[in-house]
């Protein structure tokens, strides 16, 4: 790994994250596409920043761009104080690993791996060694709740269980970010509001977390919500949080 | 079907060279132009000739030999058979079995399925002619022979009957024309020798003959099995391609219904290295545990296949169509799984090149 990529980001006084009139254009079909025009927020350490909108106003491309999984067409984002709009795919791969953690909609957990396996497939990753890595995605399946599920795979588990595990896995290399794209939106109420809960805990132990979702409880549970329409942040794209 | 070719491919010449090497006669000699038994021809002046060949110190035991028919008249019935006239004390053309081999001019020894068509047993005497002349209905060259022994003819086919008498007897039984001849001479060199240096002086200095070393012989079958080869070359290479194909599609389908997952994958971390790692070696998988069952399958099929080929009429009974030999079944192994990596190669190129963002997206409104 690049030690740019293992170096811990972002001095605690900076914004985490920082986009300056980012762009997005895509094509589909014949047509072009402005996903996203002219974004401009910040996030600070500690955040806890929930994005909404319609569908289709950009909320998702935003976040990819956040996890560097996706580059602008045009302007700057940074994370840390480091610019990842111009990583090429090694780099931007080394950095999602030790400093992103993606929670999905669908979990997306591997169905031939145990839940401890899954939760330490970032850190095999990472080169970390057996034991260490055993030991701490034990502690994190503990944290979120499934110290008797470790060896369950993922067919096993209810889908609350499964997005606790891949909570986990987001977890598994300390990462600085946890992005989430509608964590709550394949849960039912009460299997949804555990996972609120989680996410609560999650950022009052010092966790910055990005979520992205429809659902008004998990966004009234954040800390800011930053409100899109059409490509463009309406509200909130301010560093909010001191 | 891989492993079937890849033993047909090598499988005769194996055991015609095992054949060949079994009685350790290095070099054979046949009538000019001729392959061992190919014609009725035979070599005159087999007294000059060896003579001739006792002059190569390198030469160690000489193996004349001459092939022809011969009727048993058994009640009313008459048995036909190959005969072989031999030296006994060099012979090169039968594993003695049972009983006494033929050291008296009056002995013959014969194949099992002799003697069970002749219903005789050893010690039995055999009316035996060296030819039988229709019109007028009467034996030629007839002997009373005892029969002494039983015999394995390594060059005859199973269902062939084959029997052995000294040379001078046979020469006896079919007269003047036969005297002094030979179908075929079978050399011995010293060790250490060079069959193929012994092989050129014979021609130099017996010009009559055509020398055939095991080297050149094996040289021969392979272009007459040319066919064969050919046939397995096609085949093989037909099976391969079609097992590349079907592994490489089963791949593609699987990284096409993983793609969300693989998106995934290379979203937390999992470098584009490990992506094609995995899918090459889950090629690799579905071509070896293809290949496990294949290569079972293959020589239950090759043994039954072999059985067929080898019941042609007038095949020795030691040749083999499909020989096992564990570098056949290396090589299939190695093809396939040489296939397998060839087969992931494309699809782990097309999951690592996943574009993950629209690849989540695709998913996403899935």
């Amino acid at each position: 790994m690049s030690e740019a990529a293992e170096t811990p980001v972002a001095p605690a006084e900076s914004p985490i994250v920082s986009l300056r009139d980012v762009r997005r254009d895509y094509a589909l079909g014949a047509e072009r596409v402005h996903a996203l025009q002219g974004v401009t927020l910040e996030v600070q350490r500690g955040d806890y920043v929930a994005i909404v909108g319609p569908s289709g106003c950009g909320k998702s491309t935003l976040l990819n761009l956040i996890g560097v999984i996706d580059q602008p067409t045009s302007g700057t984002v940074e994370i840390g104080g480091k610019r990842v709009d111009d990583m090429s795919d090694w780099e931007a791969t080394a950095f999602r690993l030790y400093n992103i953690g993606f929670v999905f909609q669908r979990f997306y957990l591997m169905p031939i791996l145990s839940a401890l396996e899954n939760v330490a497939l970032p850190m095999a990753e990472a080169n970390v060694p057996r034991e260490e890595r055993r030991e701490r995605a034990s502690q994190l399946l503990a944290y979120v709740g499934l110290s008797n599920r470790e060896h369950h795979r993922p067919s096993e588990l209810s889908g609350g269980e499964q997005q606790r595990v891949a909570i986990a896995r987001a977890l598994a290399n300390r990462p600085t970010l946890v992005l989430a794209d509608e964590p709550t939106g394949e849960l039912d109420a009460h299997t949804g509001a555990e996972i609120i809960s989680l996410f609560q805990r999650l950022n009052a132990d010092g966790t910055t977390i990005v979520v992205v979702t429809h659902d008004e409880d998990l966004a009234d549970a954040a800390r800011r919500k930053i409100h899109m329409r059409d490509g463009k942040v309406v509200d909130g794209g301010g560093g909010g949080y001191a | 079907m891989l492993l079937d070719m890849v033993m047909l491919s090598t499988g005769m010449r194996e055991s015609f060279r095992e054949l060949l090497v079994s009685r350790g006669f290095d070099i054979r000699l046949a009538p000019k132009g001729t392959l061992p038994f190919d014609t009725d021809a035979t070599i005159p002046d087999v007294a000059a000739i060896t003579n001739v060949l006792r002059n190569n110190p390198d030469i160690r035991e000489i193996s004349p030999v001459l092939g022809g028919s011969i009727h048993i008249e058994v009640g009313n019935r008459d048995v036909s058979s190959a005969v072989l006239g031999i030296d006994p004390s060099v012979q090169g053309d039968y594993e003695f079995l049972s009983g006494r081999d033929v050291t008296t001019a009056d002995a013959i020894v014969a194949n099992d399925y002799l003697i069970r068509q002749l219903g005789a047993r050893i010690g039995d005497t055999l009316a035996v002619a060296s030819g039988y002349d229709p019109q007028t209905r009467t034996y030629m060259g007839q002997r009373k022979l005892v029969l002494t022994g039983r015999a394995r003819f390594i060059y005859g086919a199973a269902e062939q009957s084959a029997a052995a008498v000294r040379r001078e007897t046979l020469e006896a039984m079919e007269g003047q024309a036969r005297h002094d001849r030979a179908s075929l001479f079978m050399i011995r060199v010293r060790k250490g020798a060079d069959p193929d240096r012994v092989r050129e002086w014979i021609e130099t200095y017996i010009p009559s003959v055509s020398a055939i070393s095991i080297a050149t012989a094996i040289a021969q079958v392979d272009q007459r099995l040319s066919y064969f080869r050919q046939l397995s070359l096609i085949l093989g290479a037909v099976s391969l391609f079609v097992g590349f194909l079907l592994v490489t599609t089963l791949v593609t389908v699987s990284v096409n219904e993983r793609s969300g997952e693989i998106a995934v994958m290379r979203a937390i971390g999992v470098s584009r290295t490990h992506v094609v790692q995995q899918i090459v070696l889950e090629g690799v998988a579905i071509s070896f545990a293809g290949a496990l069952i294949g290569l079972g399958l293959g020589l239950v099929t090759a043994r039954y296949l072999n059985a067929i080929l080898s019941a042609f009429p007038g095949l020795p009974m030691a040749i083999d169509f499909f020989l096992f030999q564990p570098s056949a079944v290396w090589t299939a192994l190695g093809l396939l799984i040489a296939s397998g990596i060839g087969a992931g190669i494309y699809p782990a190129w097309r999951a690592a090149s996943l574009p993950i963002a629209e690849s989540l997206r695709r998913e996403a409104i899935a």
